[in-house]
């Protein structure tokens, strides 16, 4: 085992850990997206790129894709609007760009 | 031609009505309607009261933390209940991984001659250089024939779940259209326009090269869907539906599948029966070679690229 798989394998470990202690949903997902990035990294390391280029297409693509669809529709994602409605502007706005995607 | 209408005729019609109200002639609801003024709601004592008594009940009964003191004290219990259930599964699957032989010593199970088939006579017998794509598609063709059917299935229970009906959908969209329709997002429109000429031949190549180069129709097939997914995402399902709408997918959906089961069938019978089979296997690493497997992988991956992409359309908007 080489010290680039081992780093790699590392990353994979701290991105599992950082999806169970992330507390927004989108974050999960974005998370969840760069472990199966790393996933197929290995998967090439591994000498099998046809399972690294399925999880790139299906791990990192459709499925994150897919929950995106889902928050959007279960509105976990209009973050911007909850922000104001419980009133704690000073935290989330800030991180938001100027008149972001929550006009729906 | 519009035609002067009488005094009499006139006077019937809310127009008429209307002007002579606005002008103070008559108010047309005086007589026909009574006006009465609302009385307050209110609630005796006793409502209030009993009130006030269910608040104090629920509070006794409901999970909140702060008001019950049993609740408190089982959070606590089942927290450390379940870190401690966790640290003695992780210490028992590694117990079970410390009694499994160590990779490459002698003592590791020999029996399994099947491996030492695929990887001898893989070549010879299907033709393809790629001896997964061989093995998947030819001596394990039968199991990939269900996955293939199990996409199938899925694809059919989300779109008796989510697919709408034509009219609701067309009233949806023209209620509010931006929430199906990406707005005109130019990085994305020029990314994509660069990208997905790319991705499709990607897919394409992986697709058709799968019996000599790493891929296969399963891969091909998710790159195909996910680089349709973003071309979707760029220019909107109208331009899409220029060379992907309902029809087009249905047909190329059971026609994958049906092509694949027939194909398939003939090479069970024939391989099961002991009868020769006449698909010619080709010189290994020519593109048309290793009979079978080109036709399936170009099934599977439409398969599996419809698959993705009604998916995603069903979830986004309930229909192709």
């Amino acid at each position: 085992m080489t010290t680039f798989q081992i780093i790699l394998l590392v990353f994979l470990i701290i991105c599992t850990i950082a999806v169970s202690f992330t507390r927004e949903l989108l974050n999960a997902v974005l998370v969840y997206m760069s472990f199966s990035l790393i996933m197929s990294i290995v998967w090439v390391t591994l000498e099998s790129p046809d399972l690294a280029i399925t999880e790139a297409a299906v791990g990192a693509g459709v499925t994150s894709v897919l929950f995106f669809i889902t928050l959007k529709k279960i509105h976990a994602i209009d973050t911007e609007k909850e922000a104001r409605k419980s009133g704690d502007m000073e935290t989330d706005i800030d991180m938001l760009p100027e008149g972001g995607q929550g006009d729906e | 031609m519009s035609r002067r209408k009488t005094d009499e005729e006139y006077s019937r019609t809310k127009t008429y009505k209307f002007f002579r109200w606005l002008s103070g002639v008559k108010d047309p609801y005086i007589d026909s309607l009574e006006l009465q003024p609302q009385e307050e709601k209110k609630e005796s004592e006793e409502v209030i009261l009993e009130h006030l008594h269910d608040e104090e009940l629920a509070l006794e009964k409901v999970y909140d933390v702060s008001h019950n003191r049993f609740v408190n004290v089982f959070e606590r219990v089942y927290k450390l209940v379940a870190a401690l259930f966790c640290v003695l599964m992780l210490v028992g699957l590694l117990m079970c991984v410390s009694f499994l032989p160590e990779n490459g010593s002698a003592d590791t199970v020999r029996s399994n001659v099947v491996v030492d088939r695929y990887i001898e006579n893989g070549l010879e017998e299907t033709g393809a250089v790629n001896i997964v794509s061989g093995m998947i598609l030819t001596y394990r063709a039968f199991d990939t024939f269900g996955e293939t059917n199990v996409l199938f299935i899925a694809t059919c229970c989300v779109m008796i779940m989510l697919m709408m009906d034509e009219k609701l959908l067309e009233k949806a969209e023209k209620q509010n259209d931006r929430r199906f329709e990406p707005k005109d997002d130019v990085i994305l429109r020029l990314v994509a326009s660069f990208l997905c000429p790319i991705i499709f031949i990607f897919a394409i190549y992986i697709m058709l090269n799968g019996h000599l180069s790493p891929g296969g129709g399963f891969s091909g097939g998710a790159v195909l869907g996910a680089g349709m997914i973003l071309y979707v995402n760029a220019f909107g399902f109208k331009k899409t539906q220029r060379f992907f709408n309902e029809q087009i997918y249905k047909v190329a959906k059971i026609t994958a599948l049906c092509m694949y089961g027939l194909i398939g069938s003939y090479f069970y019978i024939t391989g099961a029966n002991g009868i020769a089979n006449h698909i010619p296997l080709g010189i290994p690493g020519h593109i048309l070679s290793s009979g079978i497997i080109l036709p399936i992988n170009v099934a599977v991956g439409l398969e599996v690229a419809c698959t993705m992409y009604a998916f995603y359309a069903l979830f986004r908007r309930g229909g192709l």
